[in-house]
């Protein structure tokens, strides 16, 4: 974080996370006040399986140097299988952004559980850590509408 | 967007919790700017009478169609906001909350980084909420009875209120009789009660009472649907005995072809293998119900197919039956509670306390069991090498509080051990030393209850036992267990010789209590207890709508806690049901048939086959009542055709880019 100031880079990350596993534990490490970097949004969805490839890459097309996303740990998605489906979208996904010239550890899935709080901690600064390394994504960033 | 926005935001300060660090007229000030922002401002309370009326007002004055709330977690007070701008004419699903509390000034060093991310999440939601149309809820009548999953005290307590209330209640217990852990004890701390007087009234009513439905020996094995509408499916295991024939008189127990108590099959669960039992047998006296079992595991004719059959022979009921399957019952809940429980840890994880190596050393349930007038002694405290201890050494804090174990307090331990002592002391007038890390006596009744057992002698010694040994260094140690521990109000290491060693160890979840929480949806902490939804606001409530929680398997928890989160939790489930109908958010997803190629890539992928395919018009169609709104279908469709309420493809990506819009200081 300090470096990050020194250097002068803050990343643009965006933390697309489930509602009933990582934002409880977002909101637990809330309460419990501990400190993380604060290059790291979070963008909530109901479960990891509504991450459509499409929001990520939509992610990086507009200034986004990191997308995370956080799900339930396998076995333990509240809709049965959605993070299966995550984890199943994210390998074809990782491949497809490398083809794109994107480095693919600018894109990173993980489990955290609700209960896990210092484990949001832990993976919002070790993923912001990675992506302060690798520097700012730089790709022209689209002025256009979404619609 | 359906209309042209006119949104108001509002940064709450929450007294100094967000303003503290976030400079809060900065974020509204930016706000002011964004395009569609009609007017935008920083209050002292936002969820105050006064927050609320102020939005109101707005929405009057300036004819806001949209709402954007800047303040805590959308968990605490979504539903405040929504039913704030619902009074103000305004359908509650143009409002959007951005979380600056907890994942901003809570977790935010540098203001002027909090500040920077407060607006970027302000950025996201105003152009979020852009895209929010008005929704209706779903109205869903809720099915009048309940599920009750462990019949423990808990349970037992929770059962009794539901179905004082009239509703039916379902109550699940996987072991053969109810009463659980409370029912090994013979007294309770702090007022020395006889737990069997005040715990068997409340079996026998459970068992009796015409709106408890008792399923024993049972377990959940499925969990459909949703709040207000559970379908739940129920394995009955086999008893090989008739419940309904079975008077409990014990004949067939006598009459088994195992004679000598040495040569029993298995270990007895009640007396936690202190004795052994029958493959035939009566849980326990005060067993509800009061139903023999047999143990197909060693059972002979079950096992081999050949006995002489005493049992059958000596049952003048005809109540034995060899061929009873187990049976799986269907029922349908408007409301679940999980009373579950606890067990203690495994003694055997810390070998320097000796559990399972020196046979004196003893855990605190076993010594429960042996106090018990029903337990394998007859209450009398003998050691198993027959012996009448003479001195007995409690520990505290076994497995709880360190690093190691469990960093938890497990809470019941420090009243338990000076109960302990107590009646070891009456029955046995052996002496007695406590080793404690800190004494906490923190109920109604504890303190004096502490000062009166330390009143009567017990050598209270603090310190932390590093080790029991029986490497004797000097003559009178010599046969004993020996205590180490560095007395810190003495500040020596001792070595203290005692006959018994009483083990006090931290509790832990119920067996199979993960695969519960799988099976009912609901989340587990750091140390796999329950979850409350909220730990001081919603303390019964589980993150799942319509679970709810009470006892140990929330979290270590004494005798009166686990009756009032149990009550709590009836009271509840009461409240949800006796509303009638559940409003359900309504995140579900739906087709543009319009843009609907017909591929079925959707259909597969739904968990809940909520998604049925039109063969005639070659659309897919999504079942409402089946949609759960995951939005898994949402992700998945090529053509975009699936969308889903409040998470639509256009409302997320617009949150994306308006965060990320902030941040490049746009």
């Amino acid at each position: 974080m300090d470096e990050a100031k020194t250097d002068g880079f803050k990343p643009n990350i965006v933390a697309i996370v489930c509602n009933w596993c990582t934002y409880i534990a977002a909101d637990t490490a809330g309460v419990a006040r501990m400190k993380y970097s604060p290059y790291v949004r979070i963008v909530r969805v109901m479960c990891s399986g509504r991450v459509d490839p499409q929001m990520v890459l939509w992610a990086f097309r507009h200034g986004a140097d990191g997308v995370l996303i956080c799900g339930c740990h396998p076995g333990d998605c509240h809709y049965k299988e959605g993070n299966y489906k995550a984890y199943r979208r994210y390998i074809l996904l990782k491949r497809m952004v490398k083809q794109m010239g994107i480095d693919e550890r600018r894109l990173r899935l993980e489990w955290i559980s609700a209960g896990e709080a210092p484990r949001v901690k832990e993976v919002f600064n070790s993923f912001a850590e990675e992506i302060r390394s690798l520097g700012p994504l730089k790709l022209p960033v689209e002025a256009g509408s979404h619609e | 967007m359906v209309d042209e926005p006119r949104i108001g935001v509002y940064v709450c300060h929450c007294g100094r919790n967000i303003a503290g660090v976030v400079n809060v007229a900065e974020v509204a000030e930016y706000a002011s700017k964004l395009p569609g922002v009609v007017v935008a401002r920083d209050y002292m309370f936002m969820c105050s009478q006064g927050g609320q009326q102020l939005i109101q007002d707005d929405i009057r004055k300036y004819r806001l169609n949209r709402i954007v709330v800047a303040s805590c977690s959308p968990n605490l007070h979504e539903k405040t906001f929504r039913r704030a701008a619902k009074g103000a004419g305004l359908n509650p699903y143009n409002v959007h909350m951005a979380n600056i509390r907890e994942q901003v000034a809570w977790v935010t060093e540098d203001p002027e980084e909090a500040t920077e991310k407060a607006k970027a999440l302000v950025r996201g939601a105003v152009e979020r909420v852009k895209h929010h149309e008005p929704l209706e809820e779903k109205k869903v009548p809720v099915k009048d009875k309940v599920l009750i999953v462990g019949a423990g005290i808990a349970g037992i307590s929770a059962a009794l209120v539901c179905a004082n209330a009239g509703k039916t209640v379902y109550l699940v217990e996987k072991e053969p009789s109810i009463g659980g852990m409370m029912a090994r004890f013979d007294k309770t701390f702090p007022t020395l009660d006889c737990a069997s007087c005040i715990l068997t009234p409340k079996m026998n009513e459970v068992a009796s009472h015409p709106n408890i439905k008792l399923l024993t020996y049972s377990e959940v094995v499925d969990v459909e649907g949703y709040v207000g509408n559970f379908k739940v499916k129920i394995r009955k295991k086999p008893r090989y005995i008739k419940e309904d024939l079975c008077i409990g008189c014990g004949d067939c127990v006598e009459a088994c072809v195992f004679k000598n108590p040495r040569f029993y099959p298995k270990p007895d669960e009640w007396s936690l293998g202190l004795k052994r039992r029958k493959p035939i047998y009566i849980p326990f006296p005060q067993a509800v119900p009061r139903v023999a079992v047999i143990d197909p595991e060693a059972c002979v004719y079950l096992k081999y197919g050949k006995c002489a059959q005493t049992c059958v022979k000596a049952c003048s009921r005809n109540a034995i039956d060899f061929t009873q399957k187990e049976e799986i019952i269907d029922v349908e809940v408007g409301a679940i509670i999980l009373a579950t429980g606890y067990k203690t840890l495994d003694l055997r994880k810390l070998p320097q306390y000796g559990y399972g190596k020196y046979p004196n050393v003893y855990s605190a349930p076993e010594v429960e069991v042996l106090l018990n007038a029903s337990g394998p002694t007859g209450g009398e405290v003998v050691l198993r090498d027959g012996r009448k201890p003479e001195s007995i050494a409690i520990i505290h804090c076994v497995g709880s509080r360190d690093e190691k174990y469990k960093k938890y307090c497990s809470r019941i331990c420090c009243m338990a051990a000076l109960k302990l002592a107590h009646l070891l002391h009456e029955r046995t007038g052996a002496e007695i030393y406590e080793f404690y890390i800190d004494m906490r006596a923190f109920g109604k009744g504890y303190e004096e209850f502490y000062r009166r057992v330390a009143g009567e002698g017990v050598h209270l010694i603090r310190g932390k036992v590093s080790e029991i040994t029986d490497a004797a260094l000097t003559p009178e140690e010599e046969g004993k267990l020996i205590v180490r521990v560095e007395d810190t109000l003495a500040g020596a290491i001792r070595r203290i010789p005692v006959d018994m060693v009483v083990l006090m160890p931290a509790l832990e979840p119920a067996v199979g209590s993960r695969e519960l929480a799988k099976l009912f949806g609901v989340s587990v902490d750091e140390n796999s207890w329950f979850m409350e939804r909220h730990p001081k606001l919603a303390p019964v409530a589980s993150l799942t709508d319509g679970v709810f929680l009470a006892g140990c398997a929330q979290g270590p928890k004494d005798i009166p806690d686990s009756v009032m989160q149990a009550e709590g939790a009836a009271g509840q489930a009461l409240a949800l049901i006796d509303k009638g109908y559940v409003e359900l958010e309504p995140n579900i997803a739906y087709v543009d048939e319009e843009k609907c190629s017909g591929c079925r890539i959707c259909v597969g992928l739904c968990p809940f086959g909520a998604i049925e395919f039109d063969e005639e018009r070659g659309k897919a169609r999504i079942v409402e009542a089946l949609c759960k709104g995951c939005g898994t279908c949402a992700a998945s469709c090529p053509s975009a055709a699936i969308q889903q309420n409040l998470f639509k493809d256009q409302q997320v990506m617009a949150e994306i880019k308006g965060v990320l819009a902030a941040m490049r200081g746009g």
